[in-house]
């Protein structure tokens, strides 16, 4: 893992990306910093960070978008899962890589703060959770583009794929709120959530069945129905709180809590364990792509 | 020593692999022999452990490469048939992260240096790779698979895009490898083969067809009666001159190369060596012998004959004995 992690680490500096990533985020973050503080003579910091979190959906995937997929173009990958390391190894040795430049970036908001405290005394704590959130963020954002890194041999891919997720993420409350779950609760109208999400399952397990018949009996099939059914069921099952569930697996509620300074412990393990289930997904598509 | 048994590879419906078997002891070189296709690489990555493989088991040193496999890993050093390089990186930077990477704990400068003058790398060593070309970029390939002085040499195609006196450089190295390690390599160039390997194993269609000695395998299929001569004399006095030695039951002709040079395909009894009396006979009348080769199947004859899947009975009988 240790040799992994710094190869990646002189990577980023050995190609354009690492330079790229940094100056972009030093360069935007500088414009949100004099647009919200400096042009308004306010010491709150509140409003960069909420504007970062825009500027990562954008540069997270440039800064993941080759982790996986490049290795794999090059036929590189070969030598690292020739090598004695596990696959957990290789991904976190790529993760904690791209973490660092990510942190390296991370690190001029200290100077704004600095900048500001020249006028005011800005309150440190806040400022220590604001970068604590952006940590947490982005260590989940880098393991979600690496997700997407592992997919495809194709950089660009990587990136706009990785992008589009991002956006999901954030936009979360509103994909919620647009789900209209009303309609079936419309057709059952006597059911109980459970008995409707019964039903829905079994409704999409019975076509998927047919599917699988019909379209020559391939195992994929049974894995997107399953899946289908299991979301879908799952959202009937939610019912009405169902705008309420997707607002909390929301990156963007629960980074704005941050922003606030309020430093909840909920909201670093959600961004822990997002980051930890997206790893574990990568390090799952590598172990898939070894048996297919 | 590499022991697989009964292992398979299905990609779909393809079988890449089709339940082949065999074992390369310490010390032992192995030659893979196939055409395009045959799965030579697809059965390397599998005991690499790179691919997984369908059903069977590969064997590295007594441990399974799919129950220990970073144990099994440690064992082997492994040139892909594209050699796994980072562009972006110096020989120096590369072949040093390949150093962390298998956890060596030889001392790393001097075994670095060791290795680069084995595959003559040293003075490239500070140059980036992607400016390499393609021979060299095969060397450094080498010599990662050779960092860490690992136990099992897995070697695909090894010499492809090497120049004629780096070719046998390496073949001289490979052999003396192979003293001591188990070297597996592959390759479509038969000569190679024959000159580097102790063992054969000729591969088609994921199936093994012959798996032999190169001896052995010549040997049996062998038809040394068969000659091929250019003679230097008036056609048909020599043809029938030809006919007029005891024991030969033909004698063709074939290309004309000049005037009065002409190639003749003689056969005689099995078992009957006439090249003496043929000798003799022509000079006697003041002709001349300009080329006298006897027709003995060389590994591309057996090689074409086998993966064309002709039958040729004597290794007919093996495979299937070997198979039981
Ligand atoms: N990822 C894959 N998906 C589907 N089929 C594959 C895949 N990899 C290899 N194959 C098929 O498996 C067979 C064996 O391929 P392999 O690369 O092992 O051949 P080879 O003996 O190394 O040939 P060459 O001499 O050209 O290197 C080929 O028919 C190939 O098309
Ligand atoms: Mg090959």
């Amino acid at each position: 893992m240790g040799a992994i992690f710094r190869r990646e680490v002189l990577s980023y500096f050995t190609s354009p990306i690492g330079y790229i990533f940094l100056a972009a985020f030093y360069a935007c973050s500088a414009v949100s910093f004099a647009n919200v503080s400096l042009n308004y003579g306010s010491t709150q910091l509140d409003g960069v960070f909420g504007e970062i979190m825009i500027i990562l959906i954008v540069l997270i995937p440039i800064l993941t978008m080759r982790t996986l997929s490049e290795e794999k173009k090059n036929k590189t990958d070969q030598c690292l899962l020739t090598a004695p390391v596990s696959l957990w190894g290789i991904v976190l040795g790529k993760f904690l890589a791209a973490f660092l430049i990510y942190i390296l970036g991370v690190a001029i908001t200290i100077v704004y703060a600095i900048v500001v405290s020249a006028y005011a005394a800005p309150d440190w704590t806040v400022i220590l959770g604001n970068v604590t959130g952006l940590a947490l963020l982005g260590a989940a954002f880098i393991a979600v583009g690496m997700f997407c890194s592992s997919f495809t041999e194709n950089q660009v891919v990587s990136a706009v794929v990785s992008f589009i997720v991002m956006v999901a993420l954030y936009l979360f409350t509103t994909i919620g709120n647009v789900i209209p779950i009303d309609f079936i609760e419309n057709i059952m109208p006597g059911f109980s959530n459970l008995a409707r999400a019964i039903i829905v399952a079994v409704v999409i397990i019975a076509v998927g069945t047919v599917v699988y018949f019909v379209a020559g009996r391939k195992a994929s099939t049974v894995l997107i129905t399953v899946a289908i059914a299991l979301v879908l069921g799952l959202f009937t099952y939610a019912g009405d709180n169902l705008p309420d569930v997707f607002a909390r697996l929301s990156f963007w509620e629960r980074y704005y809590g941050f922003t606030y300074g309020l430093f909840d412990l909920s909201n670093v393990l959600f961004f822990v364990s997002a980051a930890a289930v997206f790893l574990f997904l990568s390090v799952r598509v590598l172990e898939k792509r070894r048996w297919s | 020593m590499i022991e697989v048994q009964n292992l398979s590879k299905h990609y779909g419906d393809k079988k890449a692999v089709d339940n082949i078997s065999f074992k390369a002891e310490d010390g032992e070189i192995l030659g893979f022999l196939g055409p395009n296709g045959a799965g030579k690489s697809t059965t390397m990555n599998i005991l690499t452990g790179y691919i997984s493989c369908t059903d069977g088991k590969a064997l590295i040193d007594g441990i399974d490469i799919l129950e220990n496999p970073i144990k099994a890993k440690s064992k082997i050093g492994y040139l892909p048939e594209q050699p796994p390089l980072y562009l972006d990186m110096t020989v120096r930077e590369y072949l040093n992260f390949i150093y962390d990477l298998k956890k060596c704990k030889l001392p790393r400068n001097s075994h670095l240096k060791d290795i680069c003058s084995l595959v003559k790398i040293e003075h490239v060593y500070n140059r980036i790779i992607k400016n390499l070309s393609k021979g060299y970029r095969q060397r450094v390939g080498l010599a990662q698979a050779l960092v860490g002085n690992p136990n099992v040499l897995i070697l695909d195609e090894p010499t492809v895009g090497l120049d004629p006196k780096q070719i046998i450089e390496i073949r001289t190295l490979i052999k003396k490898l192979g003293k001591n390690h188990t070297v597996i390599l592959s390759s479509h160039i038969l000569s190679e083969v024959q000159a580097v390997c102790d063992k054969i194993i000729v591969i088609n269609e994921g199936k093994i067809v012959a798996d032999d000695t190169e001896d052995n395998l010549s040997r049996k299929l062998s038809v040394d009666h068969k000659l091929s001569v250019r003679i230097d004399g008036p056609k048909n006095e020599v043809a029938k001159l030809i006919k007029g030695i005891n024991g030969v039951v033909s004698c063709e002709e074939g290309a004309q190369h000049s005037d009065t040079v002409w190639d003749y395909r003689v056969e005689a009894k099995e078992g009957v060596d006439i090249r003496r009396e043929l000798f003799k006979r022509i000079a006697e009348r003041n002709w001349y012998i300009l080329e006298m080769k006897s027709s003995e199947l060389s590994l591309e004859d057996i090689f074409l004959k086998l993966t064309m899947g002709e039958a040729i009975p004597a290794l007919e009988k093996k495979s299937d004995g070997g198979r039981d």
